[in-house]
């Protein structure tokens, strides 16, 4: 469960009602974190059939409100609950009263009329998931919150890794490389790689490096020289959009590249090579890293229907030990 | 030219105090005494001491009777911003939380900057205020940092001191102008130390909570390199500085270098700084964002050892209160602040007094008789002869923070939800019983 924020003074809209959330990778154990990808490794075989989709989620509502530009996590999710057979609307900022000023908490009070069982947020702000997770009775699933967190991406990272190369993880150095600073994605996958046992090693410039990242218990290196050692590198997106002009976090892309970047020439045979997209070829990627076989980007997408389907089961089921299918589910 | 100071307080009350454990460290008072007024003034000390029938008394055994508190720093929001706070509820906050002066930022609108501007605002204060309120004015013209203020007029007008507070002082030649004509009016210049190009766009301290977080980092060094500076620039004019909100170690090291050369340079820190680290972020509650940010538990400490020490002179609170509006949303774009009045007494006590950190009379020192003398007002003592300003605590009274509860007009306090140890029971400011709770 995630932890409440003691209570605001006005209080009008908010919820008390016990829910499942999942607003941080914080909020599952390890034993959450593996039943939800044992979850998702049942729903692979629907996905392999003709008609992709189970009645599992029959007559529930899930709203998925996206106040930030989203094509994968969007349609991945919106996919998942299709397959689980849930009604699903989609809400984009632009376009909607959250143009005509509405306060999030507003939006949340007016979509809750709707008694929605979930609701998908993605939102530019930290924290934005327990604020709007306050005003409403729906669960409330962080598909993104600014710089913080995206748990459903670290869980599929997960999923994508066991299927690549066994369910254990235990004692595997992975390394994050890029702008660790501005990664909500680095933030998520540092917990569930930990979790399941890894050794996480962050790399990137400097003024990308967060100060005292170092307290999450995690290696920090400014220079790729010792790369080899890693069994994993995943790479993360320069976030041009998230560069203040003038803040001269990296002189140039052609530097950035040149430093970080991965290339054929970095790979060690056997590494994987993980991205949570979109990819800037030439930039932190070449095209044949990209395109090698030992790089696992799309799997990285592939995975996340099953994941989100096994997440938004797990939030309205629970997380007792059943799977979907057994007698008694569905 | 004095400084002036507004309330409603307008006939010195007769009241009895009984048994209450008189704390002075002006008057080098610890004991326990009954304490007489008659008509405002403070008329004995002492034991067994009868009130004539029908005077008021208090049954203070087991109490503190402290001098009363006075605030170098608080955000009052009138003009401009009456749904925030205005004279009365900000007064009746400030009495509660055992204040019996308080000096209100310029960061109004329109902004403290003219006579005209002061002089309305203090009407309303003499109207409305049960506790005396004074002003500060800004140091430049609608804090825009370009035209220096009428200073001397705004000092006659009875100016505590000149502030852009809010804002750092935009140019270190403005601080030096300020200074300059700071020597003419022999008022203080208050400056709210901020290097804008290091702290960026951040919303809490650089630390390892903003590490996990993802929020932008605001560094120490945004506040001790413009301390650094804002010295350096008082050590060459002279004149008397005084340092808002110190919240960082690093600020330290330049301030007690300042007071070694024998600069006239007072500081002060304010009560969350003192009691809270950038830890209470984790919650993601926007009311624990305040800037300056919370820093670090080795901030605090320091902190602390800096107010023991004398290197930190005050304590003020800083008391910003908002609307729920501007408090209600992500953290990274709510306001800054958080209320202090009510609370600051308690919090200090809980976290400094009772764990060892600070002696009682040194936090009554800098929460009382310090800052008073700075503000240039008489300074609030127990003793015969003196107009009563003091407060009744009862420092074994454990209670939790309710926003719903205090008296200012905002409800977003750090410290929701905290409970703390010692309440102020009552508060005599100018002669009159200001504040009794329950009352």
């Amino acid at each position: 469960m995630s932890t409440r924020s003691p209570s605001y003074a006005s209080t009008r809209g908010v919820s008390d009602v016990a829910k499942r959330d999942l607003l941080s990778i914080d909020d599952l154990s390890r034993a959450d974190v593996e039943l939800i990808l044992d979850t998702a490794e049942s729903f692979l075989p629907v996905l392999k059939r003709d008609i992709k989709k189970v009645p599992t989620l029959r007559g529930r509502t899930i709203i998925n409100m996206f106040y930030e530009s989203s094509t994968r996590t969007l349609t991945s999710f919106e996919l998942a609950a299709k397959r689980l057979s849930a009604d699903t609307m989609n809400i984009k900022a632009a376009g909607s009263a959250v143009d005509k000023g509405e306060s999030l908490k507003d939006t949340i009070l007016t979509l809750s009329a709707y008694s929605p069982d979930i609701i998908v947020m993605r939102h530019p702000q930290i924290g934005a998931g327990r604020l709007a997770s306050r005003y409403t009775e729906a669960s409330v699933i962080n598909a993104g919150d600014g710089k913080y967190q995206h748990p459903s991406q670290a869980l599929l990272d997960v999923f994508a890794l066991r299927q690549a190369i066994g369910k254990n993880l235990e004692g595997l150095s992975v390394w994050i490389v890029g702008d660790i600073l501005h990664s909500r994605v680095a933030r998520s996958d540092i917990g569930a790689f930990q979790m399941l046992g890894m050794k996480v090693t962050l790399a990137g410039p400097p003024p990308l490096m967060p100060r005292d990242i170092e307290t999450l218990g995690v290696e920090v290196e400014y220079d790729l020289s010792k790369l080899g050692e890693a069994d994993v590198v995943y790479l993360l997106r320069m976030q041009m959009e998230r560069m203040q002009a003038g803040a001269n976090f990296v002189p140039s892309l052609r530097e950035y590249a040149a430093l970080y970047g991965m290339t054929l020439e970095r790979l060690r045979p056997g590494q994987k090579v993980m991205h949570p997209g979109p990819i800037n070829r030439g930039v932190e990627i070449s095209s044949a890293v990209a395109d090698h076989p030992d790089t696992l980007i799309l799997e990285q997408v592939e995975a996340g229907i099953a994941v989100r389907m096994a997440i938004l089961y797990r939030t309205i089921v629970g997380y007792d030990e059943r799977q979907p299918g057994e007698r008694g589910t569905a | 030219m004095s400084v002036r100071v507004f309330c409603n307080a307008r006939r010195g009350e007769d009241l009895l105090v009984r048994g209450a454990r008189v704390v002075d460290p002006l008057a080098g008072i610890e004991k326990v005494c009954d304490v007489l007024v008659r008509k405002g003034v403070i008329a004995e000390l002492g034991e067994g001491l009868q009130a004539t029938a029908g005077v008021k008394t208090i049954d203070a055994v087991g109490w503190l009777l402290l001098p009363g508190f006075v605030d170098l720093h608080a955000h009052l929001r009138t003009p401009g911003r009456e749904d925030e706070e205005d004279f009365a509820t900000g007064s009746a906050a400030a009495a509660a939380g055992g204040f019996v002066a308080l000096f209100a930022m310029a960061n109004t609108d329109p902004t403290i900057d003219s006579a005209s501007v002061l002089e309305g605002a203090a009407q309303q204060a003499a109207v409305e205020a049960r506790v005396p309120v004074g002003f500060f004015a800004a140091v430049s013209k609608g804090l825009k940092g370009e035209r220096l203020t009428e200073m001397h007029e705004l000092a006659q007008a009875g100016a505590v001191g000149f502030s852009d507070d809010g804002r750092p002082l935009a140019t270190a030649q403005l601080l030096r102008r300020a200074l300059q004509y700071a020597k003419v009016t022999d008022r203080f210049v208050a400056v709210h130390a901020q290097d804008d190009s290091l702290t960026g766009k951040g919303v809490m301290n650089e630390d390892a909570v903003s590490a996990k977080l993802g929020f932008a980092g605001i560094p120490a060094i945004a506040e001790s390199a413009p301390v650094a500076e804002a010295l350096e620039v008082a050590r060459y004019e002279g004149g008397r500085l005084h340092v808002c909100h110190v919240s960082a170690a690093l600020s330290l090291e330049h301030l007690a270098k300042a007071k070694d050369l024998g600069l006239r340079v007072t500081a002060e820190a304010a009560p969350h700084h003192l009691t809270m680290t950038s830890d209470k972020v984790n919650s993601l509650d926007s009311r624990v964002k305040m800037n300056p940010p919370l820093r670090t538990e080795a901030d605090r400490k320091a902190l602390v050892a800096a107010v023991k020490s004398g290197l930190i002179d005050v304590i003020a609170t800083d008391h910003a209160p908002h609307a729920h509006e501007e408090k209600e949303v992500p953290f990274e774009v709510a306001a800054f602040g958080t209320t202090g009045l009510e609370t600051a007494f308690a919090a200090l006590y809980t976290t400094t007094v009772l764990p060892g950190e600070l002696p009682l009379s040194t936090l009554v020192e800098r929460m009382s008789q310090t800052p008073a003398r700075i503000a240039d007002i008489p300074v609030p003592t127990v003793a015969k002869g003196q107009v009563a300003n003091f407060c009744l605590v009862d420092p074994d009274s454990r209670w939790v923070v309710d926003p719903e509860r205090l008296q200012s007009k905002a409800k977003n306090t750090a410290w929701a939800g905290e409970t703390l140890q010692g309440r102020v029971k009552a508060t005599v400011a100018a002669g009159r019983l200001a504040w009794e709770a329950g009352a």
